[in-house]
């Protein structure tokens, strides 16, 4: 479903931002994409999403290619992922319903349809009650919440979360984090970036770890050595010190 | 007619913009359409000028009727002449005394000569044509005199070179100062909505459609300050005719394209401005 062979990312003015990636993810599938800030976490997501394409290797999302895909393949494939951030990203001027039917409004959904569906979301994400709140009156974690219906909205395949929880407390994290496990376990794959090693730590989930750039570990490819400060990481570290010096 | 809400809802959030950028258009429009007037009434004085342009001969004294007449035959078959006219030292005397009103008394019979008068076909009128005319007209041994305000026609036919080149280089620079107004009008919507543009990216909206509202703002801005660009100079116009000259406005063919063209322009400001900036939000 999702496939990145061999990937690279260079900018033109902070230099390499990834290399060598690959890694697949499948249907339904949960994933932590873990690692220090600058080590390219949000970098694989917009790749992900085709916010940006790589300078070499190519990224497979649902049968659209990185290397061949026009501006409307990716609208259309934008309207199957689900996309939210640690910023939330609603629009100040709007209700939570309103945030969430605008995902509608603008991709040409049948107008018949666009209020059960927004309804549908909110009541998932469990802020039917809050419907015509406006984001400053909603707490963070409510915020995040209608960012997430907003991305629900279309069902997508695939829920794309970069650092969802990062500005969110202790409880309100426990929530949103919890929300995503519910969305994962109907069927949707989740591909969460996150430095909150206690979340990681505390589920089952398989885990991708990024050190400058380069996936230094990949939990699905050595079960046995789940946790990044694991000795058997050693080899790779060094790898990537060696990367850092050059 | 989602394009069209969207578009006025973009408007009614930045009221003062898009009033700024329709006066803009229409300051712009404004200085066109009056540099047009200016240009279409200059054509039209012109026009007027040139129909009086003709060529008189002037007959010796004691040139015999018949003559004259087998002279005016000749040469009202040239191809360049409308027609000819005879003009009698009577009537030249009566002609002077009219227009020169109060003086008239300094005419005595006798002292203007006789002439004949040389309309030209309209299209003929041009400088090198009139000349060419008067030189055969010369020819004739009873001809004393040819006279055409040489000078005259040259600097008409000047003036008339310089407000057609002078109003294209000023059509085309106030064009290009509109689109540029409209252009960065619409760049301060795009910023203004940046977060809306780049949610809409993000949940899947086509880039056609984050585009057509900004099109359709530049075509609404550009028919509004078309239409009021039009009042203003239908205004100045009126100002112009009430207390200096008497001026002709522009035809309804014209003022349509005049109102089209600054269609044009939103929508040319805008594709520019849109397409450079969406990238960037
Ligand atoms: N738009 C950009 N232009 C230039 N450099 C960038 C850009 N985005 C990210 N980078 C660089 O790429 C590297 C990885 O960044 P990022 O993917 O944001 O890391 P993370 O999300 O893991 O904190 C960093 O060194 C960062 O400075
Ligand atoms: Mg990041």
């Amino acid at each position: 479903m999702i496939r990145l062979t061999d990937v690279a990312k260079e900018y033109p003015r902070s230099g390499t931002a990834l290399a060598q990636i690959s890694f697949q993810v499948k249907k339904g599938e949960f994933v932590f994409l873990t690692g220090p800030s600058g080590s390219g976490k949000t970098t694989i997501l917009k790749l992900l999403y085709m916010d940006d394409k790589p300078n070499r290797g190519e990224v497979w999302v649902n049968g659209v290619s990185s290397t061949t895909a026009s501006g409307r393949e990716i609208s259309r494939l934008r309207r199957r992922i689900g996309i939210v951030f640690q910023d939330f990203r609603l629009l100040e001027d709007r209700t939570a319903e309103a945030n969430v039917r605008f995902a509608l409004e603008v991709t040409g959904a049948p107008k018949a349809t666009i209020r059960a569906k927004v309804s549908r979301a909110l009541t998932q994400v469990g802020l039917a009650s809050k419907a015509t709140s406006y984001p400053r009156e909603l707490s963070g974690g409510e915020q995040q919440r209608v960012a997430i219906a907003r991305s629900l909205i279309n069902d997508p395949f695939v829920l794309i979360a970069d650092e969802p929880t990062g500005n969110l407390d202790e409880r309100a994290t426990r929530g949103v984090f919890q929300l995503l496990r519910d969305i994962n376990s109907s069927g949707t794959a989740v591909i969460m970036a996150t430095h909150d090693l206690d979340l990681v730590r505390r589920s089952n989930y398989r885990t991708i770890e990024l050190n400058h750039g380069r996936l230094v570990f990949d939990s699905a490819e050595s079960p046995l050595s789940p946790r990044p400060s694991d000795p058997t990481m050693a080899e790779v570290e060094a790898a990537g010190d060696t990367q850092e010096k050059s | 007619m989602r394009s069209v809400s969207e578009a006025l809802t973009a408007s009614r959030r930045a009221p003062l913009l898009s009033i700024l950028g329709v006066v803009t258009i229409a300051f712009s429009l404004f200085a066109f359409g009056l540099f047009g007037l200016v240009a279409i009434n200059i054509r039209k004085a012109l026009e007027q000028v040139e129909e009086r342009v003709e060529v008189r001969a002037f007959l010796e004294d004691s040139t015999d009727i018949e003559s004259v007449a087998a002279a005016m035959k000749d040469i009202g078959e040239f191809p360049e002449v409308a027609r000819v006219e005879y003009v009698s030292k009577e009537q030249a005397l009566e002609r002077a005394r009219k227009e020169m009103g109060e003086f008239a008394d300094v005419f005595e019979a006798g002292v203007l000569p006789a002439s004949i008068e040389v309309y030209l076909r309209s299209g003929m009128r041009d400088p090198m044509t009139v000349k060419s005319v008067a030189d055969r007209i010369r020819t004739y041994h009873f001809v004393d005199d040819v006279r055409y305000g040489e000078e005259w026609v040259e600097k008409l036919y000047r003036l008339r070179t310089i407000t057609t080149v002078a109003g294209l280089a000023l059509g085309i620079a106030f064009a290009a100062v509109a689109i540029i107004i409209i252009g960065a009008t619409i760049r301060m919507t795009v910023l203004a909505r940046a977060k809306e543009i780049s949610i809409m990216r993000l949940v899947g909206a086509t880039d056609m459609f984050i585009r057509l509202p900004f099109l359709i703002d530049g075509l609404v801005k550009g028919v509004l300050g078309g239409l009021l660009a039009l009042v203003f100079v239908w205004a100045a116009n009126r100002v112009v005719n009430e207390y200096f000259i008497q001026t002709i406005f522009f035809s309804r063919e014209m003022v349509f394209l005049g109102v089209v063209g600054g269609a044009f322009m939103g929508v040319l400001g805008s594709l520019v401005s849109v397409g450079r900036h969406l990238r960037r939000v």
